[in-house]
């Protein structure tokens, strides 16, 4: 730098061209110019230093170990969030006491308590149920499809609470719903298995109808299936008629589920949800497409159900 | 080199002060075109939110509303929707080529006439004026000391000046409420925080900016200049000094003594007296130079007096002034605007003109968007049929409500549709839903098709939405049928 600075006493001249004085420095031949800032520009920029050192003893700023600065004034976004949250809470609580209140088969009549029911729903579905049921509440192999109209417990309104409150096989609810498919291992053979699910699938016209499998079918599953194998919602036997499996319908797997079947729990929800959120939830589950009017008479509630192996063995 | 340095340092200025403006008043034909615009302006910023407009029981009475909460746009007869934001894009880049078509033509025009900080600062000039008289008067004022006089002065010019930018601020938040209801409450104490944080906002910027910053925003905060720089050329029309006719500047009484060595200048100051941004034209092109005109104004008076002809400062192109100066006759200004440039400009923007106008009438009253259903894409049920699931907004852009029907389209025989406000055991291929007056309804719906329908994976169909009443508007949607892939 010493090389090339201009001596001090040459420093401050004019510039010709520009009539500008020159600050005196100087490298390769070009000259800096004195052009001085304007004043408010310089006060805008103090004022900044000054903003920033009172927003540092404010606000949450400086980073230390393992948090920032608290500031003076409290403020956290983590208090922004909660304030926000019980504010929205508080927005909430007048619709949800009204569902509170409200029977779960009345909300239909009501399509906006019905609707911030179906809304409530989706966000507890989020959180709790896409796990094993899927975001689009379609399931998997095993976990059931919601959004058709299969229902193995049932599908009305108060079915699907009833559910959502008791589980399906779930031990610690006394009130859980609960059959088995028996395992027909040692009942019957392979090529056995094999011609039940012939029949089976000739039930929804997918296959050939052998009257082999038709008679073992009339012996050991009408019981439950039915006949004609519609199923029987009241005690979880799924309908074998239709389109639809909820462990896959190729014969194979038929066959597979007659000798080792599978069957699928369902957690309880009563004691870790509330009964609004499982209302809400029933609604948003009912809503998704193949949720079913209610019966016309009272429909029987499920104690009887709950002992579906008794009812299994009288059928 | 340490001390060297220092002093340096310690002699330079480390700000320089900013030079008040006092700009003298002139007449002339620019001045008088100043004032027009100013007043045109002025009219409409303050005068339009107040304007009624009948538009029925369901929509606002404000000729001009920009309505945030309830996303519409009114402008008298033209109702803007959300999903119609591209009239106001259009519109957006309208203004900026109708700014490109007014820089090749006549320069920097929108700096020295209509842009707001020329607009305001020229009218807080006026109030400098009225309190404190013209240019000397000020700058003596200025320079004195701080009499009770001067003190109590002072507070009457900022107290006109606040005022002044309250009602600007106050003007603004007019466009977005219904005026009358917010000027009731805001004086009541009832409006929004946004509406006084607003008032607030553009009264301290309208006063600081206007009062106190003027030229400095023009010189210093606004890239207008710069990127202007790059948008002239020697054939736009710019304000010029004609310096092969000024100099040798000289004063009258020398310029009488030897007419063959002076110009016509003879370097009375008054151009640089009366420009507002405080510049001298005469040292030829600058960014401070707003093409006001105010100079050529001052110059033409003196011309006139002096008894040489007018236009020694005036408004020509670069190219022009080579070709005076070479000895060709003064070409008329106007000429400055045919050029293949402006030809261009002005092209596109009647071409985006005529088709924002041609969009906005023929567009209709209804609409119809759909988006299908991705998790799950489709539902198999139990009798084999397959279930598609969409969510349609339906648009009713009237201020009444309104009955449309739904209907499917290029979908096989027995297929129908149900929404969830009707159940799937009125499922039907047409469905009727009343959409209320200027909404969008939503609605879940469900297209089932039959078992054994043969199709590809996802079929096109539509959705067709015909409004039940003497318009009969339709409008088509597309979307796509999916179905499970076969698994045999």
């Amino acid at each position: 730098m010493t090389t090339n600075k201009t001596p001090a006493s040459a420093g401050r001249r004019i510039d010709e061209p520009t009539g500008t004085e020159t600050v005196g420095h100087e490298w390769d031949g070009i000259e800096e110019l004195n052009t001085p800032l304007p004043r408010w520009w310089l006060y805008t920029f103090y004022a900044t230093i000054v903003f920033a050192l009172v927003y540092v003893v404010l606000y949450p700023a400086l980073p230390m170990i393992d948090r920032a600065t608290a500031g003076t004034l409290g403020w956290s976004s983590r208090g922004d969030l909660a304030r926000e949250m019980s504010a929205a809470d508080a927005a909430r609580a007048g619709i949800v006491a009204k569902i509170a209140a409200t029977d779960i088969e009345a909300l239909p009549a009501n399509p906006d308590l019905m609707q911030a029911a179906i809304s409530g729903g989706a966000a507890a579905f989020k959180v709790n149920c896409v796990q094993c049921h899927g975001a689009g509440a379609a399931g998997s192999p095993g976990y059931p499809n919601l959004n058709d109209d299969d229902w193995l417990w049932g599908g009305t309104l108060t079915d699907i609470e009833y559910t959502l409150t008791h589980g399906i096989r779930w031990e610690g609810a006394d009130q859980t719903r609960a059959t088995y498919m028996p395992a027909f291992e040692g009942v019957v053979d392979a090529a056995q298995a094999r011609a039940l699910a012939g029949h089976v699938l000739s039930l929804s016209g997918k296959a050939k109808p052998s009257p082999a499998g038709a008679q073992m079918f009339a012996d050991n599953c009408a019981a439950c299936h039915g006949a004609g194998g519609e199923g029987m919602p009241a005690m979880g036997a799924p309908a074998l008629n239709d389109a639809i499996w909820i462990y896959g319908g190729t014969q194979a797997e038929v066959a597979k589920q007659i000798l080792a079947p599978r069957h699928g729990v369902m957690p309880a929800w009563q004691g870790r949800l509330d009964p609004v959120t499982i209302k809400m939830l029933a609604a948003y589950v009912h809503s998704r497409g193949g949720g079913q009017a209610a019966a016309p008479a009272p429909a029987e509630p499920a104690p009887d159900v709950a002992q579906g192996t008794e009812a299994k063995t009288d059928g | 080199m340490a001390d060297t340095a220092g002093s340096d340092l310690l002699h330079s200025d480390l700000y320089a002060k900013g030079k008040t403006v006092h700009n003298k008043r002139i007449d002339g034909p620019f001045r008088r075109f100043k004032w027009l615009v100013m007043i045109v302006t002025l009219a409409i910023y303050y005068i339009t939110p107040w304007i009624r407009w009948d538009r029925g029981a369901y929509a606002p009475d404000q000729a001009v509303l920009v309505d945030l909460a309830n996303r519409r746009f009114y402008m008298f007869d033209i109702e803007i929707w959300p999903h119609e934001f591209y009239f106001v894009a259009g519109l957006l880049i309208m203004a900026g080529i109708g700014l490109f078509l007014v820089t090749s033509a006549v320069g920097r025009a929108w700096c020295g006439y209509a842009c707001p900080q020329t607009v305001w600062t020229d009218l807080f000039q006026h109030v400098d004026r009225f309190f404190d008289g013209d240019r000397n008067a000020r700058a003596r004022l200025d320079k004195a000391p701080w009499t009770a006089g001067k003190t109590a002065r002072r507070l009457a010019k900022w107290a006109v000046y606040l005022a002044i930018a309250f009602w600007t601020g106050g003007a603004w938040i007019m466009y977005f409420a219904d005026a009358p209801t917010l000027t009731y409450d805001f004086w009541r104490g009832d409006a929004a925080p946004v509406a006084y944080a607003t008032v607030a906002i553009l009264t301290g910027t309208t006063f600081w900016l206007g009062g106190f910053m003027r030229e400095q925003v023009c010189i210093y905060m606004c890239p207008w200049p710069r990127i202007q720089t790059a948008m002239l050329d020697e054939k736009s029309l710019i304000v010029t000094y004609k310096d092969w006719r000024g100099e040798q500047r000289g004063s009258l009484k020398k310029a009488a003594k030897n007419p063959e060595a002076f110009g016509d200048c003879i370097d009375c100051q008054l151009c640089v007296a009366v420009c507002p941004t405080g510049i001298d034209i005469r040292e030829g092109q600058q960014i401070g130079c707003i093409t006001c005109g105010l100079c050529i104004d001052a110059c033409d008076r003196v011309m006139k007096e002096t008894g040489r002809p007018r236009g020694l400062i005036d408004y020509a192109t670069l190219d022009q002034c080579e070709a005076e100066a070479a000895g060709a006759p003064a070409t008329p200004a106007w000429k400055a605007l045919l050029r293949p440039r402006v030809f261009i400009y002005f092209g596109v923007w009647t071409a985006l003109g005529a088709g924002l106008l041609f969009a906005l009438g023929t567009r209709t009253h209804t609409d119809l968007t759909v988006s299908p259903d991705r998790n799950p894409p489709f539902m198999l049920l139990k009798d084999g049929s397959v279930r598609n699931a969409y969510t349609l907004r339906l648009r009713n852009m009237e201020a009444r409500p309104r009955d449309m029907e739904v209907a499917l389209q290029g979908l096989p025989a027995g297929a129908v549709l149900w929404t969830d406000a009707v159940s799937a055991e009125n499922a039907a291929p047409v469905q009727v839903i009343t959409v209320p007056a200027n909404e969008t309804k939503v609605v879940r719906a469900y297209v089932l098709v039959p078992p054994g329908t043969d199709e590809d994976d996802s079929e096109h169909f539509s959705f067709r939405l015909t409004s039940l009443d003497e318009q009969g508007e339709t409008d088509i949607a597309e979307t796509t049928f999916a179905m499970p892939e076969d698994d045999e």
